[in-house]
């Protein structure tokens, strides 16, 4: 079997109220997006805790990105701002096992900005290339592309 | 409570890096309250060992067991089977419960993954400050219920230094003047004239003396 080129797993947590709304929009306006996102919906970016974006890089997630609502738009208020300073600790703590930060990155985004998500998925999806598989991925490097509509 | 944080990945990867198997135990008293060794701290610290040991090239097995206090022994037992089966256990209770499960487990190596920092209270989300220094003879009683002890940069019993700009202690800027705030207090309900009584040196013979403090209860005893 020949192993194809790297192709970044990124697990997305977007918020329902915009991240997601906004993904849908891409997908009904035909805006593409690199198919290495594997979104997961949450009520909202503030309801993420540490462990989860734990457990996504221990099960070998090469980035985890997290996508909520731009700041001062949170549908609960501040439930984003919460997001960031707990990514920002968990960036620091990658730092500390060895992984590096910019594995874990948040954007915000509103539920209109399905360019602007695109232009960020495109870029996560840039740079996690660039860094290479997570060493804590699957041994093999070879995934099979997929196709989203 | 006591208050405590959590050492860095790397420095408890040093502590931990001659055993294969370890337990991470939480405690679920105090070190839950200050979100330093609580059920959710031992998820994520297990976590974090799990990825560091595997980078590292020498993978870690981490058990998470979270029980309700170390300082007891009736809940201690209940971790007995957990630390039976791992090679080494790295308590994340403060130092108290740390010695009281490797006093409990002598063949057993027990590490501590927290710095125990002090006893103190959440004074607003994500900060918590240092309010006694279980000195072991209480004056807040004289003071207002505020301890010059530990609030005081100097530990005035006759204060205020002179030092203090506005309600700022000198030593630290972004920390009040305990005197400042002992002076409001005491105010307050009335009881500024208890700053004129002259306190002597304290007799620090409860606290730095004589190796480590106990209680004697005779009454409590079997």
């Amino acid at each position: 079997m020949i192993a194809g080129p790297f192709e970044p797993k990124i697990v997305a947590f977007c918020c329902h109220y915009c991240a997601y709304s906004s993904a849908d929009l891409a997908g009904s306006t035909r805006i593409q997006y690199p198919p290495n996102v594997r979104i997961i919906r949450t009520p909202c970016t503030g309801r993420l805790e540490t462990e989860y974006f734990m457990k996504a890089f221990e099960k070998g997630a090469d980035g985890v990105l997290v996508a909520g609502c731009l700041e001062g738009g949170c549908h609960f208020i501040e439930g984003n701002l919460c997001a960031k300073r707990r990514v920002n600790y968990v960036r620091e703590m990658l730092a500390e096992i060895g992984l590096e930060k910019e594995r874990l990155r948040m954007v915000n985004v509103s539920a209109a900005m399905a360019r602007p998500l695109a232009d960020n998925i495109i870029d996560m999806v840039d740079t996690i290339r660039k860094l290479g598989p997570s060493p804590l991925g699957k041994a093999s490097p070879s995934r099979k592309r997929e196709t989203v509509a | 409570m006591i208050v405590a944080q959590r050492k860095t990945i790397p420095e408890i990867m040093e502590i931990v890096k001659r055993h294969d198997k370890i337990l991470v135990l939480g405690c679920g008293t105090c070190v839950t309250v200050c979100l330093a060794g609580g059920e959710r701290e031992v998820i994520i610290i297990a976590s974090a060992l799990r990825m560091a040991s595997r980078i590292a090239g020498h993978p870690l097995r981490v058990e998470e067991l979270t029980i309700e206090r170390q300082c007891d022994n009736v809940f201690i037992e209940k971790a007995a089977e957990a630390i039976g089966r791992n090679d080494a256990v790295l308590s994340l209770g403060c130092g108290a419960g740390v010695q009281a499960i490797a006093e409990r487990y002598p063949e057993k190596p027990v590490y501590a993954g927290l710095d125990t920092a002090f006893i103190g209270v959440l004074e607003e989300r994500g900060v918590w400050a240092e309010k006694c220094a279980a000195c072991g003879s209480c004056v807040l009683s004289q003071y207002g219920g505020i301890c010059p002890i530990t609030r005081c940069a100097k530990r005035l019993l006759n204060g205020p230094c002179g030092g203090s700009r506005e309600d700022r202690c000198e030593v630290r800027a972004d920390r009040q003047c305990a005197w400042q705030l002992i002076y409001q207090r005491l105010r307050g309900i009335g009881q500024v004239d208890r700053l004129r009584e002259i306190v002597p040196p304290r007799n620090w013979s409860s606290n730095l003396d004589g190796g480590y403090r106990m209680i004697l209860r005779e009454d409590h005893r079997i």
